[in-house]
Formats: structure tokens, sequence, C-alpha cells
């Protein structure tokens, strides 16, 4: 379904196979635990045991001396970072907080925070001696739910710690709540009291991981000059570069970091663990140092996102949403910077809400501090408010989509920041699935439902840089420092073929390191398809116009009277002078030299996604089990620019949310261990658990990018959570408004066991 | 993990050997719980004794009286492609073919699974409700126990010093029985077992009447459990849904589970029910084909 006449696009829209597939698919591809640069030491880290507690002493004199060990790390060996913020791209960092976080200081705050370093010859060896690390510690009680930790009498993470309010003024007492927004507009109090239908209801989800399957490396050389060299599994390797160079306070310029290709990150990789430790010790021993997690440790101490408190009142007058008060509360882990400004911000974007007001609190808790991941806080507040509305619909015997698609948001509706959406495909996609063979599909059978739920996110745009150099024989090496997490060698490619009209296959992509592309903000934000392929375009229609203005010397005309058609100049006062791309290319040398085009922007105008998405289950009341029968996930993705990776992303995120809705969770017993470190008791989806994902690509078009672009990657994530707990209580009857809704839950929920 | 020895045995003999020279020894049969074990430092070992090479450890066959015997470090994939013993012990392929994913399957043998005595080994309460005898060998002669009392806690096992298991022993199925074994993981693969049960049955000559039976469950108590109130419940009872009813009220009655990141205690309590019963039926139908 589209909105507009698509343009005759020769390359955007098809699916060719990924330029960097090969490599892939054969094992050739260079990942950061396979970068083994001569003289390698091993690095390994000690981590706490405890939950909350002081480090009282650190004693690394026995390790020091274990076979093969070289150095030892510890906070001391990094410099007292400044307390102040950077920005990572959709999220930010403070510095003394990250640097803490890197190796603890004077305080523990979670189970496998980071205490100590050991670089030694041999993986075993570094891990043996980090065992003999003896620290004393000074158990603390640990606070470990975000409610909980609100408690006024609660134990506090850190006693210097005020509550941060909106206008820049802070609570009197110290207190883990980090900071208290609130986004407010018409009068909630009157309209809740003038609605027909009111849901007053309660959700709770837990922090979950994003699971990407390869764990954080990282490998540092210190060089003698003080030049820093660093090999890791990032997102961001500009992102990487700055925060190393803040954490270890050496100049930004002094580390070049290579990106190596990265197996999967979903926003976990935009923050750093490692890099500035493998530095430091590669400073001690002057030789390289890598260090590698293994998923315990990508368990307890990277960045999963936050598990919330949502507390929903939804008011319905003549069947449209009237009122929304929420209170919502997310988990930060030790540090402050929960997603929850961005939950509250998208909660209601896909709805005209005349009156809300919603409460947004940022929680410390002894659990790791969160990172981004997919849409990050966007699939805990849609867990809520879709249910609610679904609650809400039943209630008043409305068609859920219908519902939707009467109360949608559209071009000119205010979000609740107070900014007024572009043009969006918020009520194309409802419309498109109320007209899916699926939702026209009955669902019968015993214990078997159906739900929907619709999501946004926003999408972004920030700085990106290119250089695109023509080769002699008509290709094109396009140099770029996005990393490529999800495709995007390809589809940047497929813009740049698209805009020299040249074939997909003579675009080379390669991905750069920070010494030789201008900077780039991390691939985040399911910004890179729109943000570097704008500036991809740019570069694009440089090199067109250079071409133009040297076929316009070779012909003794006008610059004006040269087009650039199919791949092709053309002279317009005389049809006989062609020259196509490939020809030019051949002219380089003779003509000016090698054709350079470049593009470095801030991209503004990134287009919102929005998606509604329709699931059937199949609930055993016995075992409390629940499949997957059917799954559409429709969404506005602008255009779709390599169309098998649209629907791979639109799958992959549908999947990470089945898991949410039903098994994943992070499982603390009550002294705060994290029990559940392994991908064998974090049950995330395996092959088995889901059916083929049916997808519906809306395209509205972006009118803030030429080939009307929007990001696709997160949005798929934000319905999936709600939309099966509203299939599941058509199934039961029974609604399920804590996360994740395990067999467990079910069956003791179906059984009324105790 | 630390530095080991690496020996492969080719005979008893010098299995034997190897375990009595004083050095701490772990046992590698697949090795898909082993070696996980000591590289994640749970478990330490100066030596580890590779027991695929000794000819008693790797030989499967259905023996004269029909009995059915499994070399210790046979791997799963090899039993449950044999296609006599699919038809003949159809319970005992219900456990092979879900201990782990199709490459631990290749490696992984029902040996192996019963010396890691896990509470929720999936091959247990099958062997158990099929009578399974287990060879034991040491430097003294070899010694035969009922399964059930193998197994001392979790992940302990009665095995003592130079101690060896070489064979797993399945008697011959009597004329009406059958046997089934079934678990509940939340996902579909790669899962450990919140709760499992084996059941035999055997039909009395009227074809409706349960004339013997054998129930054991996993993962409700530190060791996997007979239960014999099942037992009880079942035989000279009608082989029908109430009795079964019975049967698993015994197995929830018995279970006495912990609460863990797997499983709530009222959860497993009343899985040990449910899958009684399907295990009972599914035991059922094969006791009919079998008659």
């Amino acid at each position: 379904m589209t909105t507009v006449e698509r343009p005759d696009y020769k390359i955007i829209g098809t699916s060719p196979i990924r330029p960097d597939g090969a490599e892939k698919v054969t094992g050739a591809a260079r990942y950061a635990a396979d970068f083994k640069p001569a003289g390698l030491l091993y690095g390994a880290i000690l981590r706490s045991p405890h939950a909350h507690a002081r480090v009282i002493k650190i004693d690394t004199s026995e390790a020091a001396k274990m076979p093969g060990v070289m150095a030892v790390a510890t906070h001391t060996d990094l410099p007292a970072a400044a307390d102040k913020v950077e920005a990572i791209g959709e999220s930010a960092v403070n510095l003394k907080e990250l640097s803490s976080n890197i190796l603890a200081h004077d305080k523990v705050l979670y189970h496998g925070h980071a205490v100590a370093a050991v670089a030694a010859r041999s993986h075993f060896e570094a891990e043996a001696a980090a065992r003999a690390i003896k620290v004393e510690y000074e158990l603390l009680p640990p606070v470990l739910d975000v409610r909980d930790a609100m408690r006024e009498d609660a134990p506090l993470l850190d006693e210097n710690r005020h509550t941060k309010v909106m206008g820049g003024q802070t609570s009197d007492k110290p207190s883990n709540i980090a900071s208290h927004n609130r986004f407010e507009d018409g009068d909630v109090e009157k309209a809740l009291a003038e609605s027909d239908h009111v849901v007053d209801r309660e959700y709770r989800t837990r922090m979950v991981h994003q699971g990407y399957i390869e764990p954080h490396s990282s490998t540092a050389m210190w060089n003698s000059d003080d030049t820093i060299q660093i090999y890791t599994s990032t997102q961001g390797a500009f992102g990487v570069r700055s925060l190393t160079s803040q954490v270890l306070a050496v100049p930004l310029s002094s580390i070049r970091v290579t990106p190596l290709e990265i197996g999967g990150g979903f926003g976990g990789k935009t923050v750093i663990y490692l890099d500035p430790v493998a530095a430091v010790l590669s400073r001690k021993t002057g030789k390289p140092v890598k260090i590698s997690m293994n998923r315990t440790d990508v368990f307890e101490a990277t960045g999963p996102t936050s598990g919330s408190y949502i507390h929903i009142k939804l008011g319905i007058k003549d069947g449209k949403i009237h009122a929304v008060d929420a209170t919502m509360a997310y988990e930060a882990g030790a540090f402050p910077g929960s997603p929850v400004g961005a939950g509250a911000m998208t909660m209601l974007s896909p709805y005209d809400v005349p009156n809300f007001r919603l409460n947004a609190y940022d929680v410390v808790v002894n659990k790791p501090k969160v990172a981004a991941y997919r849409a990050p806080g966007a699939p805990a507040a849609a867990f809520a408010i879709e249910q609610a509305i679904d609650e809400a619909c039943k209630a008043l015997k409305l068609d859920v989509l219908n519902f939707r698609d009467s109360n949608s948001s559209r071009e000119g509706v205010k979000m609740v920041n107070g900014v007024a959406h572009p043009r969006i495909g918020a009520e194309e996609t409802v419309q498109a699935a109320l007209a899916s063979d699926h939702w026209k599909s009955p669902i019968e059978g015993p214990n078997r439902g159906r739900g929907v739920a619709s999501g946004f996110w926003f999408n972004a745009g920030m700085q990106s840089s290119v250089i695109a150099g023509v080769n002699p024989d008509g290709t094109v090496n396009l140099i770029e420092g996005s990393t490529d997490i999800g495709g995007t060698r390809a589809s940047l490619a497929m813009q740049l073929a698209e805009t020299l009209q040249i074939p997909f296959e003579d675009v080379r992509p390669v991905v750069a390191d920070t010494d030789s592309i201008p900077h780039n903000d991390v691939t985040g934000g399911s910004r890179v398809t729109f943000a570097t392929g704008l500036a991809t375009y740019e570069a694009g229609m440089n090199i067109r116009k250079q071409m133009a203005e040297r076929a316009a010397k070779l012909w003794n005309c006008s610059e004006d009277d040269v087009d650039y058609i199919d791949g092709e100049l053309h002279c317009k006062k005389d049809s006989t002078k062609t020259l196509t791309f490939k020809e030019m290319a051949a002219q380089q040398a003779r003509t000016g030299g090698p054709i350079t085009g470049s593009a470095s922007l801030v991209a503004r105008g990134a287009g919102g996604a929005f998606a509604t998405h329709i699931v059937d289950v199949e609930v055993d009341p016995e075992t409390g089990k629940v499949e997957i029968l059917r799954y559409t996930a429709v969404q506005d993705v602008g255009t779709a620019i390599h169309r098998a990776y649209v629907e791979g992303q639109i799958q992959g995120g549908v999947v990470q949310g089945i898991g949410w809705a039903l098994n994943e969770e992070y499982f603390y017993d009550e002294e705060g261990h994290l029990r559940n470190s392994s991908f064998l008791d974090y049950r995330m989806p395996t092959t088995l658990d889901v059916p083929y994902i049916e997808t519906i690509v809306v395209e509205v078009p972006n009118p803030g990018h030429p080939y009307g672009v929007r990001g696709v990657g997160e949005v798929p994530i934000v319905p999936p959570l709600a939309a099966i707990a509203n299939a599941i209580e058509d199934a039961t009857g029974h609604r399920f408004t804590e996360l994740p809704i395990s067999p467990r839950r079910v069956v003791e929920e179906l059984n009324q066991l105790s | 993990m630390d530095a080991f020895e690496y020996v492969a045995p080719r005979t008893l003999d010098e299995a034997y050997a190897a375990m009595s020279n004083g050095k701490t020894t772990a046992l590698l049969a697949g090795g898909t719980d082993v070696i996980v074990q000591l590289r994640e430092n749970r478990r330490h070992a100066d030596q580890v004794l590779d027991v695929k090479h000794i000819p008693e450890l790797m030989a499967l066959k259905i023996t004269a009286d029909g009995g059915l015997s499994i070399g210790a470090a046979v791997p799963c994939a090899v039993i449950y492609e044999n296609a006599e013993i699919a038809a003949k012990f159809p319970a005992v392929i219900d456990s092979a073919s879900l201990i782990g994913g199709i490459q631990i399957q290749g490696r992984a043998s029902l040996g192996g699974n019963v010396c890691n005595a896990s509470p929720a080994a999936d091959s247990i309460p099958s062997l158990i409700a099929q009578d399974t005898r287990l060879v034991i060998g040491s430097k003294s002669g070899t010694r035969e126990l009922p399964i059930e009392e193998f197994f001392a806690g979790p992940g302990k096992n009665n095995l003592q010093p130079g101690e060896l298991l070489i064979q797993l022993k399945i008697p011959a199925p009597k004329p009406r029985s059958g046997a089934f074994f079934n678990r509940f993981i939340p996902r579909n693969e790669m899962d450990i077992a919140v709760v499992n049960a084996g059941a035999r049955i055997q039909l009395a000559d009227d074809g409706e009447t349960i004339a013997d039976a054998k129930v054991a469950i996993g993962a409700v108590a530190p060791t996997p459990l007979v239960v014999p109130a099942a037992a009880q419940a079942l035989i000279g009872k009608p082989a029908n849904e109430e009795t079964f009813a019975a049967a698993g009220e015994a197995s929830a009655a018995a279970a006495t589970p912990i609460a863990d990141m797997r499983g709530s205690v009222a959860q497993r309590k009343h899985l040990a029910k449910v899958l009684t019963v399907r295990a009972l039926r599914g035991a059922l139908e094969r006791a009919k084909e079998n008659s």
C-alpha cells in the first residue's frame, strides 16, 4: 500500500544480495574477538558477587604474582572523571558515573559490577589471576524493585543523589528517584470525571536484555607515542573514541577506533565497558590487550532495558480517548538514565488525546545500568496503554481496530511534548490492518484468541558523513562511518546507485575507522538509512554535478546544457554528445583527476514510524504455555529501500517482542543475585517458538528525505507485548498486566494455584 | 579453567588403572556437561578420562532375551536412529530425542545424562519407569543396581571412587505394556524441564485393567523420584482418565519441589499431575499397540 504515486525507482525497493554477505556466510568476516595482533595479552575482569556493597579494600598482590600475569588494574588507574553529561545519540551519560561503571570506585552497585582487571599471557591465566584478587566488602541492603526504591525509607544507592525535577530544581532530601518529569495538557481530573468509562490499572514489566549473539570484545594498543588504537564491537566508533578519551583523560585525536563487524547490538553497543580497561592494561604492559565478555558477563554487566511500573487511568467519552492520567516509573539500574522520558513521549503518539497528565520517574536500583534497547522506553509504555485501550473497547463493545482508526493521530496532532506530527502514517497502518487477510480471517477453537496493538517510535537524524570516490572503471567506493548493524551497507549503496543511476553492484561500501572519515553519530535510532542515506544522496548529487562540469568542458558547452539521465551525460544542444558514467569515470585522469563526492550533515526531518500488529494465540490451560499461531505486522516504512531487509527488521522486532512478552526477564533472588545469566535460563524464542511473521509494508513517504525514508528498525518491537497480552485475554478471559506472561504466571492464574 | 591431562583408555582395565593413579578424574563421554562445568570453573580435574574408546561403553544392542543394552557413552542420536530400538523401546527414544539440540544429541549419551544426576535429567524418569538396571565396573569387578538407587542429590550419584558406569540394561517389554516420557519446557527447544514424567503400564488379559505400573517424575525433588503411590493408584484399576487423575494426584503429593528461576512450587506440583496423566495416556496407547 502506498499513499502517493511511487517514483520510477530502478534500485530502491529491490532486494539485492548484501555486499558483506559472502564474508559473513562463509565465516571470513572479522569480528572483535577474532582480532589477534602480534604479542596479544588477554584481559579478565573480576566482578562483584554482591548487589550493593562498599568496597573497603582491593588486594591485588597475590594476583600480580600468578603465572603469566603482566598487569593488574583497578579504578585507581582511571583518572577522576568530570561530573558532566555527554550525549551519545539517543541517550546521554554522566562521565563520572560511566567511569564508576567501568571499574567500581567506592561502591559496587550490582551483581557483576566490574571491580578489577588483569592482563596475562593466556585467557585462562588471566581468569585465574582475577579470581585471586581479594576484595573486602561491607554489605549494604540491595534495592531491586522500582517501587521499593522510590520509598522514602529505601536504602540509597548514592547518598548525594537528589531528584531533579523540570525547571532545574532538585529535591531537598536524597532519593533513588533521579528525576521526575511531567507532560500535561487539558484538564485531566475533569475529563476523567466526565468520561463514559474509565480503565484504572497497574502494569509491570521486568528488566530484559537485547540478547545480541556477539558478546562485547575490545582490543586496545597503547603505543609508546601515547596514541591508542582500539578494535572493538560497537554501534558507534566515534562514541567509543569520545567516551574513552574522556574516561582516560587523553586527547580525542590520540585514539583511533576501528569498528569490526558487529554481531548485534539493538542499542546495547552504544556505550563502553571494556575499551578503557583494555587501554589501561595495554599502557601498563606495552602490549595489545584484548578483553572479551562471556554470556554471563553480558547479562550481568552490560545494559539491558528497564523494568517498569505504570499506572494508567484511561477515560473514554463518546468513543474517543478523552483523558489519560499515567504514573510511569522505570528502573535505570545502578546509575540514572532510564528511557522513561521516551516512554512517556511515545505512549500516546498513535492517538489524538486532548487531556493528559504523565508523571515520569527515573529510578536507580541495584541492577546493571540500562542502555538503549530498540525503541527504548516505548514497548513498556505500549504494553500499558494498548492493554487499557483493549480493556475499554471490550467494556464498551467497540471494535479494537475501528477504535484505533477513529482515534488515530495524524499530521498536525501534537505529541505530549508539544511537537506537532508532520505527515505520518498512523491511520494508514490501522487501515491496512483492517483490510488485511489476517483480520478478515476468523479465529476459532477453544483457548484461542486474537489481539491487536499499535505503537510509535520517533526515529533519529543526527550527524553523518560519507565520502564517495569514483574509480576509473566506473565503480564507486562509498566510505562511511556508520557501523553496519542492520544491512546499511546495502541500503546506503542502493541509495547511491539510485542517485547515480548505476548498478547496485558497482557501489563498494566500506565502513571506515575514526581516522578515515569525519564524525558519524551512533548507528541507532533507526537513523542510518535515513540520515547517512541523506548524506549519501548529497554525495551522489555532488558527483553528478562534477561530472556535468567536466562534460561541459569536454563538449565546450555550458554546464546548464548537460543533462544527467539514466546514468548518462547528455548534451542538450548536440544529441551525438553523450558519455556514460563508466566513460566519464575512465576520463577522470585527463579531466581534472579523481572525482570525489562527499557530504557531512545534521539530518533534520526524521519521519516517525507507526505500526499496528495482529496476533493469534492458543493457550494450553493445563501448562500455561502460549503458542503464537499467526502474526501480522503492519508498518509505515516511508519508502522501503531494501525490501527484504525492511521485512527482516520488522520480523526481528516482533520476535524480540514475543520473547519479552512470554518468557524473558532478569530473575534476581532476594539478595540481588542474577540467577538466569545464560541463554538456557534467559529464554529468548528459538526458531521453533515463532511462526512466520507476516509483514504488510505501508509506504507513506517521509517528506524529510529525497527518497521518503523513515527508520524501520525500532517500532516493530513496540506493539507485540500488548498485542500478545490482549490476545491471551481474548483466549482465556484473564488479563495479564505483568510481564513476562510466562507459563508459570498463566498456569497459576488459570488454575488458581497459590 | 585450569590445565588438565587428557587420557583415552582403550580397555576397561586401562580405564580402572588410570582412575586409581591418585589424580582427580572427570569422566568424559559426550562431554556436553563436563566440558561446560570445567570451562566455567564449576568443577576441577587433574585428568579428563575419555571413555568413548572403550568398546563396552560404545556397544548398543538388543539382547537375546529382548532387552536393550546401552553402552554408557553411546550418543543419543545413535540410539534414536536405530529403527529396531525405536520400534521396541519408544520411551527411550522419547528421552534420547529431546536431550539438547541436534548437535548435542550427536555427542550426549544417556549414561552421561544419568551420571550427571540432574534432578531434571530427561532420560531418568523414563529409564526408571522401564526398570532400568545399571552395570557399574571397577578394578574389583562389576555390580548392578536399579537406576532409582543411583542418585544421591542434585549432581551427585552413588559411584564409588574407582567406579565407572559401563552399561544401562532395560528389560524386554512385557506383552500389553507400554512406556512413555514427557516433559514441560517453556520454549519448544533448548530448555530444561520444569517438570518431567515417565510412566509404564501393563494391561491385564482383559485389555482394560492395569496389571502393573510404574511412575517416575523429575525436577520436583533433589533426585528423580519413583512414585509408588501413583503405581498403587493404578494397579488393579481400569485404565481410564479417572484412574490416571488419581495417579496424577499421587505424583503432585509426592513432589517436593523448590522455587527457582525455572518454576514455582505450585506450578511444579501442578505440572507433576498434568505430566503424569499425559505420560499415562501415552503409555496406554503404546500398551494397546503392543497387544
